[in-house]
């Protein structure tokens, strides 16, 4: 599904992916995993399609298309869905609203008419019980004033509304008490098929015990330094980053 | 011929068509001296600092355009709020419209001014308003010198005036260069309540000018509900002079909603004269090309426990150019005020201006006073949010600035107009998402 050769790219001039290859196939879990400022964001940013991050080289393909010159509503036309770490407040748009004007315009991208108003309540409905929102939310402006745990459940919300192919979650464990944990989690699990694929990029190992992964990759200065399963996250949890900095420092 | 000659001129043959010896013509040639003596404004008067009005006043305009325009309800419906049933004072070229208009003596008067100028029975409330509080600037004087027509708006006591007022003045470009000088009078009783949407809209490229004045009294507990719509073509020109009269527990909320127009300048004055008024005037100003929208708000504070709330919300794309000059003053008697006046803006282009001048001269020490200011750009970050959604650059846009906007529409009363500036702001934008959060 997701073909990623070679990526490289920088911000602002300064290169923070060196150089990343990576396979993904329908119906599996990547954790991406690795310390504090080893590229995980940029590596969502840049297949989201961020114009802040330059790509340098390389090349991301979707289902045999490649997709890194394309505008990220584009990308996510095409099933690409990105939870960001910090989901930014809009004030004076409702997340009915906003969920409405998304899913209409990919599906006019699609070719698709406009969802009947009454699905889609009923769709809001079924996704919003699933992350178990409260109804009164929906009518709410855009993340603003949530909790850390609500944008959270939020962003899931959104991806199960749009049901995308390829969803990267970015950070999600971080701000969740765990009962939103679990909430999210469990979302992320029903949302599962063998048609789509999930990354999960954490820091830590408690998200991974939830939603488990079926290879864990380890990004440190740009680069994808070590792979392996599940049990790699067990082992990263145990003994932290240092021994893969040093073994790649070496 | 300079635009003073035109004018001189022009008043002499006015003088052969009107009654000279009535009050209001006494009103006009002061007023015509009034405008010989100022002139036009100039750059160099405070004023007008951020305000060039010298293109406007360069053209050979027609004082009295062609009077035979016909036009069809048809070709103006999109004009009016057709959704709703409203009472209509139309005019066409400066004329009034019998067949397009609606109008009442029912239980109130909601007619014409060249009636209410020249009928006896009006008198008493003409020689009580007009001119009023319309102030003497030279260019409310110009009006003052060759208004006769208008709106004129009468409700008496303890009335609720039973649908909106709809003041529409078409222009069919009949002449090569026209300059309109509409002339509208509200006066409200006590405990009465009136809404009326006003609207200047030229029907074809020629250039129109128009200096429109109008004088609003609101009674004790009177209640006065008034939107301006400016989404005229980008050769018309507005100068708007409002002046409101506010005795003691009366409401008066304007709104201004400027998108159109090639320059629009906007004076809006109110005056408090008891206490406990409230006094709101909220705008919305979407400009794009060259467009220029100048908004100078007045609100006097003279009495005791009154508030005024203004808020301004501001978009500017391309080079357009905006001015935002709002004055607050408050009487030394006039304490326990609560003054707030709030101005956002946003600049989409590098190329857009806005000169923003919050102004407060406050001598009670016993108030609450309170401005805001803030010009900023579209946030990238929720650009991206929005597109990584799924939502177009262009869309994702216009979410952003309505969103921006929608307060100052919260504030819209009649949900008819309310969906309708929806409407123009999403044509103006160029989007065919619905807007309607």
């Amino acid at each position: 599904m997701l073909k990623i050769k070679n990526l490289k790219a920088s911000i602002e001039d300064k290169e923070i992916l060196k150089g990343i290859n990576l396979e993904i196939k329908p119906g599996e879990v990547h954790a991406i995993m690795g310390p504090n400022g080893s590229g995980k964001s940029t590596f969502a940013n840049v297949i989201a399609g961020r114009e802040e991050y330059e790509m340098t080289d390389g090349s991301i393909e979707l289902d045999g298309e490649e997709i890194s010159e394309l505008d990220p509503e584009e990308r996510a036309h095409r099933g690409v869905f990105l939870s960001f770490q910090y989901p930014v407040e809009i004030p004076g748009v409702s997340v009915t609203n906003f969920m409405k004007t998304a899913i209409n315009e990919t599906r006019k991208a699609q070719g698709k008419d406009e969802m009947p108003a009454k699905d889609m309540l009923k769709l809001i409905r079924e996704k919003s019980e699933l992350l178990e929102i409260d109804r009164k939310f929906l009518s709410r402006s855009l993340n603003e004033g949530f909790s850390g745990g609500e944008k959270k459940r939020n962003e899931i919300f959104q991806m199960a509304m749009l049901e995308p192919k390829l969803s990267i979650l970015d950070e999600t464990d971080s701000g969740l008490d765990i009962d939103a944990l679990r909430i999210v989690a469990n979302g992320v699990n029903k949302l599962k098929s063998k048609d789509n694929a999930t990354v999960v990029i954490t820091h830590y190992q408690r998200l991974l015990d939830y939603i488990v992964p079926d290879y864990v990759h380890v990004l440190y200065k740009g680069r994808i330094v070590k792979s392996g399963g599940k049990e790699l996250a067990h082992e990263l949890e145990e003994r932290g980053y240092d021994w893969i900095k040093e073994e790649v420092d070496a | 011929m300079s635009f003073k000659d035109n004018i001189i001129s022009s008043f002499i043959a006015l003088e052969s068509q009107v009654d000279t010896d009535s009050y209001v013509h006494g009103l006009r040639s002061d007023a015509l001296k009034q405008f010989e003596t100022v002139g036009i404004p100039q750059r160099k008067d405070e004023a007008y600092k951020y305000t060039s009005l010298k293109s406007l006043f360069n053209k050979d305009y027609s004082l009295f355009p062609k009077t035979d325009s016909h036009i069809e309800y048809r070709d103006i419906k999109k004009y009016l709020m057709h959704e709703i049933d409203t009472y209509k004072v139309i005019f066409v070229d400066g004329v009034y419209n019998s067949q397009l208009s609606q109008t009442t003596h029912d239980k109130y008067d909601i007619c014409l001014m060249s009636s209410a100028l020249s009928k006896d029975k009006y008198a008493p409330v003409i020689e009580n308003h007009y001119n009023k509080i319309a102030g003497n600037d030279s260019l409310t004087s110009l009006n003052t010198a060759f208004a006769r027509e208008g709106a004129y708006i009468h409700v008496g006591k303890n009335v609720a005036v039973r649908k909106p007022i709809e003041i529409v003045y078409f222009s069919t470009g009949n002449e090569n260069a026209a300059m309109m000088q509409p002339r509208n009078l509200v006066v409200v009783g006590e405990n009465s309540q009136v809404q009326i949407i006003e609207r200047h809209q030229s029907l074809s490229s020629n250039s129109v000018l128009t200096n429109v004045v109008t004088e609003i009294y609101a009674d004790q507990r009177a209640m006065v509900d008034y939107y301006k719509i400016q989404n005229d073509n980008v050769e018309a020109s507005l100068i708007d002079h409002t002046s409101v009269e506010q005795q003691s527990n009366s409401e008066v909320r304007l709104h201004t909603f400027s998108f159109g127009g090639s320059i629009t300048r906007n004076n809006l004055y109110f005056y408090q004269k008891g206490e406990h008024c409230n006094s709101l005037l909220n705008g919305v100003t979407i400009l794009e090309g060259k467009q220029h929208v100048d908004h100078s708000t007045l609100v006097h504070h003279t009495q005791p426990n009154c508030e005024s709330y203004q808020e301004y919300k501001q978009i500017f794309d391309d080079r357009s150019v905006g001015v935002f000059n709002g004055k607050v003053y408050v009487d030394k008697i006039a304490q326990k005020i609560n003054a707030f006046q709030q101005n956002n803006n946003i600049l989409i282009s590098d190329k857009a201006t806005i000169n923003a001048k919050p102004q407060l001269e406050i001598f009670a020490d016993d108030v609450r006073c309170s401005h805001g200011c803030t010009i900023g750009q579209l946030d990238e970050d929720a650009m991206f949010y929005m597109q990584s959604r799924g939502i177009g650059k262009k869309e994702a846009r216009a979410l952003l600035m309505f969103a921006f906007a929608n307060s100052v529409l919260e504030s819209v009363k009649i949900p008819e107009v309310k969906s309708r500036i929806t409407k123009i702001i999403a044509l103006k934008l160029g989007v065919e998402i619905g807007l309607e959060l």
